[in-house]
């Protein structure tokens, strides 16, 4: 794929996401309290409120904040599973990135899902079908990719989960038996299975124990440097945040407070939540 | 003094509104090929299961000059096959038959007859169960959703897995197909040996599901193409070294017959109709 380094390949514009019906005294988001994300009057909630934000080849960008500050539910409007509000994202291999995705036809944004990107869950139950295969779910990718060759199909998958390490024979095994690290590395091999320029990695790590965890993130370092995924790495964990990411992004309550290099940020943090976050790391 | 009350029905059991609506469905079916056009299927004389989504495509469809033939897996002679003779008898004034080769109209259970549909010829089937995605998916706006995003990666996988466990696809009847690049349909529980025989037919194909209220249709030349992977090949039934002991014939669809008491086994056609036109034809050379 030929493609302008100095160009941005995802490029998000004032995303927005809004659970409820929204009043007259919440139309516009600077009206809402400070420090609160709910419309007193209607109880709506800004879960991501005008988000912008550019992903470069090969880099990845950290969101990092506490629970409920809307750093899933970006990425979930990004993979099209939570409708945006308002606001749009191009792709630059997309339509040589005029389009705007949120408003592309369900057919399109399948399409999306399936060539352009990759997404990984914190539940694996979420992304991976646990009675089937782990083979198997890796060939729900490749098929709805147009794959229909069972021996491609099968040299594929075995391709994919030496990268991740696991075993090839289990490969027909279903990821039911397999315990929590692994079902995470099988994911990672199902989003990466038709080679999606841009991956993204909701909290991978949580939950998971530290030596896990470490394989886990070096894992996702090496598919950087060898095949310059873009990734966006969501994560409450300013330690996952500061040995992946270049850049971060912080998020309170729907808005994003600061975002810069990530050394920056951490080195010297400008917004006071901010600056509450990193002292309270360990 | 009161007068002898005497129930009539309509022409074709079916009120002139049902028949209007259940053709009107039926257009739209032969419209979008493969797609499956809810309908309000009626109470029908028979039990749901038995037929009455074919049952009532049929009676939509009778008039005095047609010929109807009702088969029930092949059979002409079949309890169920009978009964709806009788029912279709008894409100219209077709002729029924047991030669498909006369008949207009063919309402079928599971086969599809040996000798290929003309155009002028349509043929019914009585369908269980119209969604082939039922097997990955239960919920019913779901599988709206997959077919209308042509979202077939479910199915698909479904058939990956048997190959993985068995080595090669499981599914003997009802195999899943695509009809013209666009949906993939049930083609109802016949034998794989019979798909092939809905790819670019002469006739017209209608499906029929009375309980599940829905009308699908194949119309005369569509692609009708049985999922397979490009290494493991969609295959048919054989039926290598076994002949008809009826009709003597081997290029037909069996089935095994097995004898208790001697505990031999014994295979004649499926197809009755066809079975005894052969049977006269051997025996007036």
């Amino acid at each position: 794929m030929i493609h302008d380094e100095s160009r941005p390949l995802l490029s998000v514009r004032h995303l927005t996401k809004r659970f409820g019906k929204g009043c007259v005294a919440c139309s516009h988001p600077e009206q809402l309290p400070e420090g609160n994300n709910h419309c007193p009057h209607c109880g709506t909630v800004w879960a991501v409120n005008d988000i912008s934000f550019d992903l470069y080849e090969g880099e990845i960008l950290g969101i990092v904040g506490e629970s409920g500050s809307g750093k899933s539910s970006l990425v979930q409007c990004l993979y099209f599973d939570n409708t945006v509000t308002d606001g749009s994202a191009t792709i630059a291999t997309y339509q040589d990135g005029t389009a705007n995705i949120f408003r592309e036809s369900s057919q399109q944004k399948r399409y999306i899902r399936n060539h352009l990107m990759g997404m990984v869950y914190q539940n694996p139950w979420i992304g991976l079908r646990m009675q089937f295969s782990s083979g198997g779910n890796i060939a729900e990718k490749l098929i709805a990719a147009g794959t229909f060759n069972v021996h491609e199909i099968r040299a594929r998958a075995k391709e994919l989960l030496n990268h991740v390490e696991i075993p090839v024979t289990r490969m027909d095994e279903a990821p039911l038996h397999f315990s929590g690290g692994m079902q995470q590395r099988v994911q990672i091999s199902k989003a990466l299975a038709n080679h999606p320029p841009i991956l993204l990695l909701d909290e991978v790590t949580t939950g998971l124990d530290l030596s896990v965890q470490a394989r886990v993130l070096d894992l996702i370092r090496r598919i950087q440097r060898e095949s310059r995924t873009a990734m966006i790495v969501v994560s409450h964990d300013l330690g996952v945040i500061r040995m992946l990411c270049d850049r971060t992004m912080v998020m309170k309550e729907g808005r994003c407070i600061e975002a810069g290099l990530t050394d920056q940020i951490l080195e010297d943090p400008h917004h006071a939540y901010t600056q509450l976050l990193v002292h309270s790391l360990l | 003094m009161q007068a002898h009350l005497k129930q009539t029905y309509n022409y074709a059991f079916l009120d002139e509104g049902s028949k209007k609506e259940i053709r009107r469905t039926t257009l739209k079916a032969v419209a979008i090929p493969g797609y499956q056009v809810p309908f309000a299927s009626r109470e029908m004389p028979i039990g749901r299961g038995w037929g009455t989504g074919g049952l009532q495509l049929t009676l939509s469809l009778i008039g005095d000059q047609d010929c109807l033939k009702v088969i029930d897996q092949g059979n002409d002679d079949s309890v169920n096959a009978v009964s709806i003779k009788k029912l279709v008898q008894s409100c219209t004034e077709a002729e029924v038959t047991t030669d498909s080769e006369r008949a207009t109209l063919i309402q079928t259970r599971h086969r599809i007859p040996e000798v290929p549909i003309r155009a002028d010829q349509i043929l019914i089937f009585q369908v269980p169960l119209p969604e082939p995605l039922r097997m990955v998916e239960a919920k019913e706006r779901k599988t709206k959703q997959l077919h209308a995003e042509m979202d077939y990666s479910g199915i698909w996988l479904r058939l990956y897995e048997d190959i993985v466990k068995w080595g090669k696809i499981s599914i003997g009847a009802d195999y899943p197909a695509l009809a013209h690049k666009r949906y993939i349909f049930a083609p109802s529980p016949i034998p794989r040996y019979d798909l092939p025989k809905l790819n670019r037919a002469d006739g017209l194909f209608l499906f029929g599901a009375g309980r599940e209220k829905k009308i699908y249709a194949i119309p005369p030349y569509t692609d009708v193409e049985p999922l397979a992977f490009d290494d493991y090949p969609f295959e048919v039934e054989h039926f290598d070294g076994c002949t008809c002991r009826l009709c003597g014939s081997n290029d037909t669809f069996l089935d095994e017959i097995f004898d208790e008491t001697t505990g031999q086994k014994f295979y004649q056609c499926s197809d009755t109709g066809n079975c005894q036109k052969r049977q006269e034809k051997r025996h007036t050379p």
